[in-house]
């Protein structure tokens, strides 16, 4: 075998170079193939060796390597346990580390029920009535953005679209409270820049919380080949991927957008899927064709959101020239001067304490749960929701 | 020494640091021309009489040029506070400059009325919210175009939305009579729950239809249809052998029948959205016993949340 004395690239004549380099490569290629044959050929005698094959060639994804997080929630706790002590900082012994796994389990769940959006999965709202939600753009608003709010209105069942007006006193958070006031649900507001929707506000009424996502990759039902129509049924809700405390807050609040109670007849489910923190949002109509096959046609329409923040309240208005706060007095004064008048004066002031309530006002500062930041993705495999 | 016309000549044929020359006009960045303009009435270095307005945090002041004063330029001008009130901080320069050339009250009445603007401008727009101003991060949006795109083909959407489905089917998170299942893939699924059951009564009798089950795709799914099929047949041989005595040939073709009436009825399932929708009027029917039982959205959605949790990483 000339190929194996001679190192292809020590010998000086070209064309006989390239030629044993050529049948080299070609060996290696047909000693691969063979190789491959022969492992198929097992794997169809005995089905045994494909299953062990497969079961320990799992490709390292991001998604399977992804960096713990501390708040993921997992439905049993061994895999938070085992997942936990390789990053958590060892604090003792076992029975310590051991101890801290059990009660963020809880902790979290005791959490969650006392969310804003308990009042939905409680079940005290009636199924059958859609939440309202009132979807609006930001100011000066264009073509594209008006056509995105359309289809946007057809997805969720109780949407609403008012043109935003324009003008000086019509800021997003003035909007929430009077959409509070009004009985909605929640509001949605479209932002444009350069004529092309870009970023979504989506506010969970009344008291919040307000989250803001990137908005990209819009296409609307028109541009699908082959899309199907809408109907007026309401839709099933898959939500794929939502693993973080602060995931299982976008998730909650994106299922309060659809009624409780789908119309199955409808066949239709709605999809936000979360993969490596990019939120897709796809609606397709299905068929059982059989009990392991499922059509889907889509109806649209797709966009993808990422999340950048979430803050607790609504969105905070700025009183800029708002007057100074009117000199009080303690009511511990007044007390000692006249004790007989307090209760009346106490009882009018709760009253209208209570009356101010009713009315939502939009905070003056914003309250922070979550900002997304670039330093915060220290590695690829980070991953927030 | 004080010479307007030496200093006028030098600035205009010579060189002035204060003066910007464009193409059209000569303009003059010295803070006490009262014009802006650079001419022989408004220079403020070649003028021995001149006064001028000048704004500072929110105040007007009137600075009139006292030449004797020449030698200190620290003390050369005259500093007089305006009024707030503009028709009082008019008459107020009238008051002044009295008995000065028209030019210069004309001109510093203007300056007035000019700043007096632009400080209500100011006032106005520091009561409004502007909204934030963020540069655009070209490579940002780049990057995470490029991990979009990557997140889409890893998240297969098809694919798990599928499986999501399939899941909460066999749950039986729609319910006892499902609305949105075909009758016939309903029943299917029914009968191969049925089925397992009793394979798990008859423990480990039939291992290879186990492993069937347990793989669950579609060619094994028709694999057991047909040894369903298989053990009918033997059902009715058996009949047939005491009672009527039909011949194999006519089982087997009644057998084919079978399954070819199966094979149309499959067919007929994945036929349009048309077909299943007159197909779903007759399910109507199965609507008013299932109304009462209402298969709450909560089962598909627990499943769903389970799932979430039951996947992370």
């Amino acid at each position: 075998m000339p190929s194996s004395r001679f190192e292809p690239s020590s010998i000086k004549n070209k064309i006989k170079r390239e030629e044993i380099a050529r049948k080299q490569k070609k060996e290696k290629r047909q000693g691969k193939l063979q190789k491959r044959l022969a492992q198929a050929k097992a794997e169809a005698d005995d089905p045994l060796i494909k299953k062990k094959r497969l079961a320990q060639n799992v490709p390292r994804t991001l998604d399977n390597t992804r960096e713990y997080d501390p708040s993921t929630l997992t439905a049993n706790p061994d895999t938070e346990a085992e997942a936990g002590p390789s990053t958590f900082p060892q604090d003792g012994d076992g029975d310590a580390a051991s101890q801290p796994t059990v009660q963020p389990q809880d902790e979290s769940a005791a959490d969650i029920a006392a969310d804003p959006f308990a009042e939905y999965f409680s079940g005290v709202l009636d199924p059958t009535i859609p939440p309202k939600v009132l979807i609006t753009t930001s100011p000066k608003a264009t073509r594209l953005t008006y056509d995105f709010c359309d289809e946007l209105v057809g997805v969720f069942p109780g949407a609403e679209f008012i043109r935003r007006k324009k003008g000086k006193g019509f800021e997003m958070g003035r909007i929430a409270g009077w959409a509070a006031n009004r009985g909605y649900s929640h509001l949605v507001v479209v932002n444009e820049d350069m004529k092309q929707p870009n970023a979504l506000t989506v506010v969970h009424l009344p008291e919040g919380p307000t989250a803001y996502f990137k908005l990209t990759s819009i296409q609307l039902s028109q541009q699908i080949s082959g899309h199907a129509r809408a109907t007026a049924h309401f839709p099933e809700l898959v939500l794929n991927g939502f693993v973080t405390r602060l995931g299982h807050t976008v998730g909650r609040l994106f299922q309060t957008f659809f009624p409780p109670m789908p119309e199955f007849q409808g066949r239709q489910v709605v999809t936000l899927h979360n993969q490596r923190d990019f939120l897709f949002f796809r609606r397709h109509r299905y068929a059982f064709r059989s009990p392991e096959k499922v059509a889907l046609q889509e109806i649209g329409p797709r966009f993808t959101l990422k999340l950048r923040s979430l803050k607790k309240g609504l969105p905070a208005v700025k009183i800029l020239g708002a007057p100074s706060k009117p000199l009080q007095f303690e009511p511990g004064e007044d007390e000692d001067a006249t004790p007989t008048d307090i209760p009346e004066g106490a009882m009018a002031v709760d009253e209208q304490s209570e009356h101010e309530r009713k009315e939502i006002v939009p905070p003056t500062e914003d309250e922070c749960i979550w900002v997304w930041k670039p330093e915060l993705e220290t590695t690829r495999r980070t991953f927030f929701l | 020494m004080q010479s307007d016309d030496v200093i006028w000549s030098v600035i205009n044929t010579q060189f002035c640091s204060y003066k910007v020359k464009t193409a059209t006009q000569n303009f003059c960045r010295n803070e006490y021309n009262v014009t802006g303009l650079c001419n022989r009435q408004s220079c403020p270095l070649a003028n021995s009489r001149y006064a001028t307005v000048r704004e500072k945090e929110g105040v007007l002041y009137l600075y009139v040029k006292t030449i004797e004063r020449a030698h200190s330029p620290a003390h050369m001008w005259e500093k007089i506070r305006l009024s707030n009130n503009y028709t009082m901080a008019l008459e107020q320069i009238d008051k002044e400059l009295i008995h000065w050339p028209n030019f210069m009250i004309h001109k510093c009445k203007q300056r007035v009325t000019k700043i007096t603007q632009y400080l209500i401008k100011m006032r106005r727009l520091a009561l409004r919210q502007q909204p934030k101003l963020i540069g655009v991060k070209k490579k940002l949006e780049r990057r995470e175009a490029v991990r979009e795109r990557k997140a889409l083909s890893a998240a297969k959407l098809e694919r798990s939305i599928e499986a999501e489905l399939i899941e909460r089917l066999k749950s039986k998170a729609y319910g006892d009579m499902p609305l949105n299942v075909n009758e016939a893939v309903w029943q299917a699924v029914l009968d191969r729950e049925r089925g397992v059951e009793k394979e798990g009564e008859d423990g480990k009798g039939k291992g290879r239809e186990l492993d069937l089950v347990d793989d669950e795709t579609d060619e094994d799914e028709e694999l057991e249809e047909e040894e369903e099929g298989w053990g009918e047949r033997e059902f009715v041989s058996d009949l047939s052998g005491e009672e009527d005595g039909l011949s194999d040939l006519e089982d087997t073709l009644s057998g084919e029948d079978d399954e070819d009436e199966e094979s149309v009825g499959d067919e007929d399932e994945e036929g349009s959205e048309e077909e299943a929708a007159s197909k779903k009027a007759t399910l109507g029917k199965r609507k008013a016993p299932s109304k009462p039982q209402k298969p709450p959205r909560k089962g598909p959605e627990k499943k769903s949340r389970r799932r979430l949790r039951s996947s992370g990483v």
